[in-house]
């Protein structure tokens, strides 16, 4: 017997955990890029601690923690031309922000409100909202980049998930699309260990979630999501590829959920302490920061103003965030179909009336 | 529809019987020609689906359309239903306007949560930022001796989405000018072709891309003594019985609901209250279904209309039987006559 084919897939790590280069930066990624994506980590990070501590206090739903997995979104955000289009899971913070999605919209989503979803940015006017259904977004994904194709654009789709969507048809059948129709996009699994109390060993037991590509025919490789300068690399080449017309490729960018699955999650219950505290080792941040610092790049007068800075901008988003009243309550109406069918007409003046009862201090059915 | 509407369209029905010149088509080529012209008309309408281009769809529905409008415009999709509604969601986001279609309705289970969780709510959950213009069509029904999971009538299931249009032909005529209204329409739309009459019958459909109203049902039949209403390969059924009926001197009105969801009660109401009595006819199981939905907005709107209860003649509640007792399932026009000629004995 011989084989008739046979496959590998690639790991890469630059920046190893220790903060050391283990090759040269690639010159693609200038000093100043590595500023900005330093900065915006930090900044997601204190975000995502106060979006945390605004759930615990009454003053937002269920939200999911990006703590430990900033180095994947924000290379992606750093490295999307501005008219690609961004396919988001729900842990995917700093991309957004970077495409142009404010810290307060992300807020007024997860704080039960639609409108947290309609960006006043027409930098990200084209990217999908927030998906909640698990890998539902690939296919999304898929139709973005055949429209592109369709169109003979130079465009491309970035879209993301966690580890546990790649047990979902939809994740399987978007990536076997985007192999047979040469599809200009960069599929990232964030792969942090974790589906909730799911490890990745119970997921699947393939060698590698990359390898997965390799049934499809599509380019797969294993980047180590906590090296920004690797996967921001990686993510460059990826991007290029598609532009260019050369077909998808799957990124698995390893990293960790240092936080619980969502604030509705008690991650202790099921993940042993020990494993939680070596991922610190491993942790983006530091690593970046110990980078920058050793060579010049970022220094203790940068990291206190950053941090100031840092302080001051979320104090501003969470007062523009607890500012806005909720919508109209015949909202839920107003956007069913681009014009309400006359069907619906009484049951949107329902709504209506019973709202400006309440407005007027009366009473109502539904309460 | 209001009167004006009702009227120019049931003129225009019989106008196009008289009308020679204009070529007589099936349900399945009046599909394709509504297809075909839209196509032409709008260079974003796009259709995909297992099947469809080179071969033309198992129906033939979709017949020559990649000869004519090439292999960026009519997709053959791998074997993957979740994927296809998935990607018609992601390619109308981005402006497109594309009509999947789904071989059997049998195998649309696979899509629904993208239906459901997302062409019916992308508007919404965006605020109109973005929309899915979209169209997923499906063969639906009994009838036509095919194997399980080729029979199902499961419209009930998609009437109960908000956000989404339910839309069922029964003619080739409406075939065609609603199919175009729904490949205009800027929301998603459902779009069940009843395949038990693709080929029973063929009149003739002037191709002048002319679309026909969404929210309403159609009068196919005028009458004085009872509303009998129903929609896809049952209204055949439910014509014969109003004619068997106009025999015992019995006035029948047919209405052929046509859109399922939104429905257009006024029509509806409007002739229960010129008749006072109402049959529903439908292929699907009796209970939840639309039949009921109509039965319970009579109950709410027209009760004092009513001279004898609403009656339902429908499939059972029943797994659809494999096509050997599938005819001990399908509503048969006698039973129709039969619910109509009770009803008659309430004054």
């Amino acid at each position: 017997m011989k084989s008739t084919q046979t496959f590998d897939i690639s790991h890469s790590c630059l920046l190893d955990a220790t903060g050391q280069l283990t090759d040269s930066c690639p010159t693609s990624i200038s000093a100043e890029h590595l500023r900005q994506a330093y900065a915006t980590m930090v900044l997601i990070r204190a975000f995502d601690q106060k979006a945390i501590a605004l759930q615990r206090t009454g003053k937002l739903g269920t939200y999911p923690s990006i703590l430990g997995q900033e180095a994947i979104s924000t290379a992606i955000g750093m490295t999307m031309q501005a008219d690609d289009v961004f396919v988001p899971y729900y842990r995917d913070q700093a991309a957004q922000y970077l495409r142009g999605v404010s810290l307060t919209e992300i807020l007024l989503y997860w704080g039960g409100d639609e409108r947290g979803s309609n960006y006043a940015s027409p930098k990200c006017a084209q990217d999908m909202p927030v998906c909640v259904p698990i890998a539902t977004q690939y296919c999304h994904a898929a139709g973005i980049a055949t429209a592109m194709k369709i169109r003979a654009e130079k465009r491309a789709v970035v879209v993301t998930c966690g580890d546990g969507a790649t047990s979902k048809g939809d994740f399987l059948e978007s990536l076997n699309l985007a192999g047979t129709w040469h599809l200009p996009m960069v599929m990232v699994v964030n792969n942090n260990q974790w589906a909730i109390s799911t490890p990745r060993a119970k997921q699947c037991n393939a060698q590698t979630l990359a390898q997965k590509a390799i049934g499809a025919g599509v380019q797969g490789l294993v980047v180590d999501g906590n090296d920004y300068v690797g996967m921001a690399y990686e993510l460059q080449k990826a991007l290029s590829r598609a532009h260019a017309g050369k077909g998808p490729t799957l990124i698995e960018a390893t990293s960790y959920r240092l936080g619980d699955h969502t604030t509705a999650d008690d991650a202790s219950r099921y993940r042993p302490a020990q494993e939680l505290k070596a991922a610190w080792e491993k942790e983006p941040i530091k690593r970046l920061r110990h980078y920058l610092q050793t060579t010049g790049l970022w220094t203790d007068a940068d990291e206190q103003a950053l941090l100031l800075q840092v302080k001051a901008d979320i104090d501003q988003v969470v007062a523009d965030y607890t500012s806005i009243a909720a919508d109209a309550p015949e909202s839920m109406f107003t956007y069913l179909f681009e014009e309400l069918p006359s069907a619906r007409l009484n049951q949107y003046q329902q709504v209506a009336n019973a709202a400006a009862s309440r407005a007027v201090g009366g009473g109502s059915h539904h309460e | 529809m209001n009167d004006a509407v009702k009227d120019a369209v049931i003129s225009s029905l019989n106008k196009q019987s008289s009308v020679d010149s204009v070529k007589s088509v099936t349900l399945v080529e009046a599909v394709n020609m509504a297809l075909a012209s839209e196509m032409r008309r709008d260079a974003d309408v796009v259709i995909l689906g297992e099947d469809i281009a080179v071969n033309g769809g198992v129906f033939r529905t979709t017949a020559n359309l990649q000869k004519e409008f090439g292999n960026k415009r009519v997709l053959d999709t791998p074997l993957a239903e979740t994927l296809i509604a998935g990607i018609t969601v992601g390619m109308a986001s981005q402006g497109l306007k594309p009509v999947a279609e789904i071989q059997f309705m049998g195998f649309i289970y696979a899509a629904m949560e993208q239906i459901i969780s997302h062409a019916s709510r992308l508007r919404n959950r965006t605020r109109g930022r973005l929309s899915c213009p979209l169209v997923i069509r499906a063969p639906f029904g009994g009838g036509i001796h095919a194997p399980e999971h080729h029979c199902e009538s499961t419209e009930a299931l998609f009437a109960h989405i908000p956000g989404i249009r339910v839309v069922i032909p029964s003619s080739p005529l409406r075939a065609y000018g609603l199919l175009l209204a729904a490949i205009r329409n800027p929301d998603p739309v459902i779009f069940l072709e009843p395949k038990r009459i693709y080929r029973a019958v063929s009149q003739p459909v002037p191709d002048n891309g002319e679309a026909l109203p969404l929210d309403t049902c159609f009068t196919l039949r005028e009458g004085s003594d009872m509303t009998l209403i129903s929609w896809g390969a049952m209204i055949h059924e439910t014509l014969e019985a109003a004619t068997r009926l106009a025999e015992a001197n019995i006035s029948a009105e047919v209405i052929d609901v046509a859109t399922i969801s939104p429905l257009d009660m006024d029509t509806i109401c409007a002739s229960v209250a010129k008749t006072g009595r109402c049959v529903i006819v439908h292929e699907a199981a009796r209970s939840n279904g639309v039949g009921g939905e109509i039965a319970a907005c009579l109950a709410e709107q027209s009760l004092f209309d009513l001279k004898a209860p609403v009656v339902r003649v429908t499939g059972y509640d029943t797994i659809m039987p494999y096509f050997r007792n599938e005819q001990h399932y399908l509503p048969s026009t006698a039973m129709i006559v039969e619910a109509a000629q009770k009803l008659m004995s309430y004054q």
